[in-house]
Formats: structure tokens, sequence, C-alpha cells
């Protein structure tokens, strides 16, 4: 049977090799922890904490300012000792708390379990959003939001998203493997939330291991387990749920306009730790890979560990990397240096070598299209991208740049090297500063 | 033969009277004050006067809603020239030219990772704000250069942008496009400026650029009444800078410089002391 999938799209080498068969290790906890107020998709939260107190592990140490921003928590037991800009994975410096961990790891007293049979939907996005719980996948985009639709927009099929089509990272493809139990929980969890007909984890043919695992699991529940066929960027919203259920998501809308919500695997274990345990969202896996790290892993980190621990732990640098990417090597953040903190969307860490990034010059447009065969929202990458270049922001728009999803499948395919995402981004952004203004 | 002859006169002459009756009824009345200041405006659109091109300043102009020093291209000259067209009192400003405030170029200053995407500086700027170290120096990708609507900008080959004295006219077009606001609008008469515009502390600045003002007060010391200090970086005062000349020696990062004498490195401009031509 042919497996289902989107249209456009390219096939990267997936390079999962290096880390896919390490089960997932939990990291010692590093010297000093860097936790970076701003974490989410949202108005960054406030540091609630001062310096020299003493928190438990999982108290509040940043709270949300406003409904689409998140609370930030403490990941071990231990000394506040400076609440200051420190570099961040967005390249610029931003207020973090800074920790250094008492060694004790001790929770906080507060965090009680519940039975979720006793709780309300209502009382379970509470939980969530109380738990600091974002979209996993990377772009960290608050969960209870999402949870709380408009009442007209009934959400009928919710989707988990399996798939991880970045190449290199294997951290929700060990996740599902070593603990579907907990992904399943937070599965029947938001679909009482959202009172979905349909539920489907969609996972890429590239995991047999994990599809045979959770078919064996999901037998008699009403959960559907779907192949897809492996391509980026199928994890992508839009692009999953064009696999899944062949429906399109209209320009400018979201998916709940045509009645599907998509959620991570990883989200769904969180919100599972945040319902039953009563526990925030501190820690994630994340996969430690790439040609230039001496020991490739699966790690199960604390949210603000800094990357030269994750490289510590990991046996070192083979040489010095040509290239830092948080996330992974599609749409990953390319980082200065190892100061910076993993955060809650950092679903990678990983190490190119110089002869891996080799740049090539830019060239002129041949007119081949490729970047048009590519883009799975059918765009026209080239033509947006030189209008976005002349600062043409009317015709820029006309060509809705609004809707590119910024996947990099059009700068990957292009023969002559063109920066398409970099000049379309350009151009949405100066689109937008515009709206501001006027 | 016969037919064709008429049909196509025919055609001819009926085009010609509508086009004539045309031309007769529905005429625009064009003030011919308008067309002059046109005339003597500099007709380089460059936007500087808040409108999109000469013909929308001249219009204003003669409507009498706008004051007629808002050409700064023009200069002296064409303020005196519309005055006449106006019959109004000219109202003469002091010539502003733009300055580059910095010199460190790739060579001086350091970069924290290597630029890759698109020759533009807004663009690099969105990537973890910029290639370069120092949050306030010029980046080098050339944007105010091609926007310049005068040659008036050339780019050093280690990538500084340096803007000719002679050539600029004050149209601010490069102030709006930095993304970085290095480029400072000064006035034409002041040749000394503070080459730097990073606000960090010395020890910092000094990591990161050779060239950089460090805020060590020495050029205050030396002309109490032409400099001044905020958050670690000297600017001169414009108003009171005759003696600022004398700091130069003095500067221990050599960040300080007489355009009347020289061009920052790399620059192919060569400084015109004696003439000064705009010079109102």
């Amino acid at each position: 049977m042919k497996l289902k999938t989107f249209t456009g799209g390219i096939h990267p080498p997936d390079n999962k090799q290096w880390s896919s068969h390490k089960a997932i290790e939990n990291c010692p906890l590093p010297a000093e922890f860097i936790v970076p107020l701003a974490q989410h998709i949202g108005a960054p939260s406030v540091a609630c904490v001062e310096v020299g107190q003493h928190v438990a592990k999982g108290q509040e140490i940043g709270s949300a300012k406003g409904f689409v921003s998140v609370p930030v928590h403490a990941p071990t037991s231990g000394e506040i000792v400076a609440v200051e800009s420190r570099p961040h994975p967005w390249g610029t410096a931003l207020p973090a708390v800074v920790i250094k961990p008492d060694g004790e790891d001790r929770w906080s007293a507060e965090l009680q379990p519940a039975d979720p049979s006793d709780l309300s939907v209502d009382d379970m996005v509470e939980k969530v959003r109380q738990a600091g719980v974002v979209g996993m996948g990377g772009a960290a985009f608050p969960a209870h939001v999402k949870m709380s639709p408009p009442p007209e927009k009934k959400i009928r099929t919710l989707i988990f998203n399996g798939v991880e089509c970045e190449p290199y990272l294997t951290a929700d493809h060990r996740m599902m493997l070593e603990e579907p139990e907990r992904i399943l929980r937070g599965v029947a969890l938001l679909q009482y939330v959202f009172g979905a007909e349909r539920v489907v984890i969609g996972v890429e043919a590239n995991k047999p291991d994990v599809i045979d695992l959770l078919e064996k699991e999901c037998a008699g529940t009403p959960v559907e387990i779907m192949a897809l066929q492996v391509k980026y960027p199928q994890g992508a919203e839009k692009q999953l749920i064009a696999a899944v259920t062949g429906g399109e998501v209209p320009s400018g809308g979201l998916p709940m306009d045509i009645g599907v919500a998509v959620h991570n695997v990883a989200t769904a274990a969180a919100v599972t730790d945040a319902v039953i345990h009563g526990r925030p969202l501190i820690e994630r896996i994340c996969t430690v890979t790439g040609p230039a790290i001496r020991e490739p892993k699966n790690l199960r980190i604390r949210i603000g560990t800094p990357l030269s621990h994750l490289v510590d732990v990991c046996g070192g640098l083979v040489e010095e990397p040509g290239k830092i990417i948080l996330g992974g090597p599609m749409m990953g953040f390319t980082q200065l240096g190892f100061d910076v903190p993993s955060t809650r969307g950092t679903s990678g860490l990983l190490l190119l070598r110089s002869e891996d990034v080799a740049a090539q010059p830019e060239g002129p447009c041949i007119r081949c299209a490729r970047c048009v065969q590519a883009c799975p929202i059918h765009l026209l990458p080239a033509t947006i991208a030189a209008y976005a270049r002349r600062d043409l922001l009317a015709e820029t728009e006309e060509y809705c740049a609004m809707d590119c999803i910024e996947c990099g499948s059009c700068s990957y395919v292009c023969p002559a090297a063109i920066p398409l995402v970099q000049a379309i981004r350009y151009g949405k952004a100066a689109i937008l500063a515009k709206k501001r203004n006027s | 033969m016969l037919a064709s002859i008429l049909s196509l006169g025919g055609i001819g002459l009926f085009a010609a009277v509508t086009l004539g009756f045309a031309a007769k009824k529905f005429a625009v009345e064009v003030d011919p004050r308008e067309m002059a200041a046109l005339e003597v405006l500099p007709g380089a659109n460059c936007g500087a006067c808040g409108f999109p091109g000469c013909a929308g300043y001249a219009k204003a102009l003669v409507a009498g809603t706008i004051d007629l020093n808002q050409c700064p291209p023009g200069g002296a000259d064409v303020v005196t020239k519309l005055a006449h067209i106006l019959g109004v009192e000219a109202s003469a400003t002091a010539r502003q030219i733009a300055v580059v405030l910095c010199q460190g170029d790739n060579r001086k200053a350091q970069l924290k990772y290597r630029y890759l995407g698109l020759e533009d500086c807004t663009a690099a700027q969105r990537i973890a704000d910029g290639p370069k170290t120092c949050p306030g120096g010029c980046l080098g990708l050339g944007s105010c250069q091609r926007i310049c609507p005068f040659d008036a900008i050339e780019m050093t080959a280690d990538g500084l942008a340096v803007i000719s004295r002679e050539n600029c006219t004050g149209c601010r077009k490069c102030v709006a496009v930095c993304p970085r606001d290095v480029i400072h609008m000064t006035p034409y008469e002041s040749g000394v400026h503070v080459l730097c515009n990073s606000h960090d502390k010395g020890a910092v600045v000094r990591k990161y650029c050779q060239v950089g003002c460090i805020g060590c007060n020495i050029c205050k010391k030396t002309v109490p009444d032409s400099y001044k200090i905020e958050n670690f970086l000297a600017e001169v005062i414009y108003e009171q800078d005759t003696e600022a000349g004398e700091a130069i020696a003095k500067c221990p990062t050599k960040c300080i410089m007489d355009f009347n004498v020289g061009y920052p490195d790399g620059s192919s401009y060569l400084p015109a002391v004696a003439d000064k031509p705009h010079a109102a």
C-alpha cells in the first residue's frame, strides 16, 4: 500500500543512524543552570525570585505575563546566583535566572499528583498552563492556548506528531520507543480536553519499531497509528494535516479552522506530567549528535543546561565544529558558542565539522523551478525572494509570502545557492513592520 | 484605392477633432510657478522633503503648505531661487551632511560569525544582531551605498561605508535605511567627528575593536567645551567645535578624525579643505 504524505517537500539524507539506537540517558546536573525567561512564543515571563533565594525543584521562578505566556520553573533545587541578561539561543543576550544546584534535587512540596477523573477540562488546561507546557516540536507555542479553541471551532480530529522529519534528530523516536505509556496517557487526556472524534499518531515509516510498538499498545483503543512516507517537512503542522487528513489549512488560517489540532508526542508526555503528576516542564529529551561530537547520545536534559555541559557529557568534541546548531539542520538555530543554555524547544544539539558546512557562492537564478516543486505550500519561492530583495513589499505580499513556513526546502534544492528563505523572511519582517507602523 | 484613402483619412480626421476637443475641454491648469519651481529643484526624487518626488514638493510649495528649506540636496542655492520664484523671503539653513560614525572595518573590528547571506544590512542585522561583535558598528554590506541617489557613499575593500563630504546633499536616505543607526546628520562646517557608535564600556570595546571609543575622557579633558561623554561614548559638541581638532592627537584609540584632513583607511575620497562651494 502506498503510504500517505503531502505534495512537495524534499528528501535530505536523514543521518539518524548516529543516535537512533542509543537509549535515553539521564544527563547529570551541570555546575550552573541558566534558565532563560523567554523560551516560548508570546510575552516573556517575568522573574519572581531574588538573588540569594533558595528554590526547590519545580518552583516557579518566572511568572507568566498575559494569556499567550507561560511560567518558568526551577530545573533543580539550589540557590539563585543571578538574574541578568545572558546569551540566548535566539542570538542576543536576554534575561535569565541563573541557579547553582545544591545537589539535593529536592522537589517543591507544593506539587501534588492529581486524579484526572476528578478534574474538569478547565482544570486540566489551567494545570497545563501552570506547568509551563509549550509545543515541544521546536516552535514552543504555549500548549494551553492551543487547548482553548473558541467554542465555535469544534476540533474533530486530533493529530499527534511523531514524525520527526528533521535529519539527525532521534529524541522523539527514542521517547516513543521507551516511554509509550507517558505519551499515550497524554494522548487520552488531550482527546478528553478537545472532545475529538478521531485521534491519529503520525509516524514516518523510517521508524518501524515505533509503529509496531504503538500499534500493539493502542490495540483496542480509538487511537490510530498512521505510517507516513518519509519526507521533509512532514513534521510541520500544515503538512502533517495534509498528509493525515488530505485537508488544507486556509491561507492565513489556523488548523482549528478545519477542525484539526496538532500536538507533538513530547507535548503529550509533558501534559501527562503536568496533569497527573502535577510536575512542571523542567526537562526534555534532546539528541546530541553530528560528526563533530565524540559520542552521540539521546539525553534527558533539564531546561537551562548549558550546551558546554552537554558536549562534556557526550565525550567532548572530535574537532572544532564548523557549525553549532540547536535543533535540526533544516530549521534549527545556528549558535555563536557553547555558552548558551538549552530551552524547552531544544530538540537537539547538532555539531557539524567545517567540511560539512562548506558554502557555495550565490549564482543567478536559472528558472529551473526546483524551489517551486519543493515548496510544501505551493508558493513561488524564487519570485517572492526576488520581490523581497527589491523591497517591493506589495508584490511580496500578493505572492503569499506570509504563508511561507520557512522550512528551508527551497534553499536546500536551489542549484544556484540563492538564500531564498532569508530573503523571504526579510520580506515578511518588512511587511509586518509596515503593518505595525500604519 | 479611393475607399482606403477616404476611410483612413476619415478616421484620422475624426481622431484629430476628438483629441483637439479633449485637449481644450479637459486641460489641466498648472500654475506656472509650479513648473518653474520644478525646474529649479534637483530632480533626484530622493524624498527628503517628505514627498514622493520633486513634483509633489513643488506643488506643496506653490500651495504654501510647506517651508522652502525642506530640500537638503538643493542647499542654499535652491532656497534662494525658490524664494525668488515664489516671491517670499529666503530662510536658508545651515547645510547638514551624513557621516558614518565608525571606522571599524572587517580588519579592525571583530566579527562574531561569518555571514554568507543576502547583501543587505537589515537582513544581516536580523541574524543574531548582525555579524559584527560591536552592537553599533557599520556592517559594511552597502545598503546605504545602494540607496544613495547622489553616489556619495563608497564601500571600502574591508567593508566600511564612507560618505563623501562634497557629494552628500543631506537627503537622509542612508540614515533611514541603516539598521544600526551608525549614520548621523552633522553640520557641514564640522569636520571633526568621534568615529564610534558603541556605548559599551571601554574594556569591552577594546576586545572587539582596535579603533573604538573607550570613554577614557581624554578628549573632554583636552578640550572641555567641544566634547561630551555619554554612556562611555564621546561625542563632538558641534555647536562649539572650533577647538575640537586639538584632541585628535591625544585620543589613545585614534577614533577622532578630521575629515578636512583625511578620510578613514581604504577610502578613495580626498579632503577638500580650500573649496567649500555649498557653505551658506
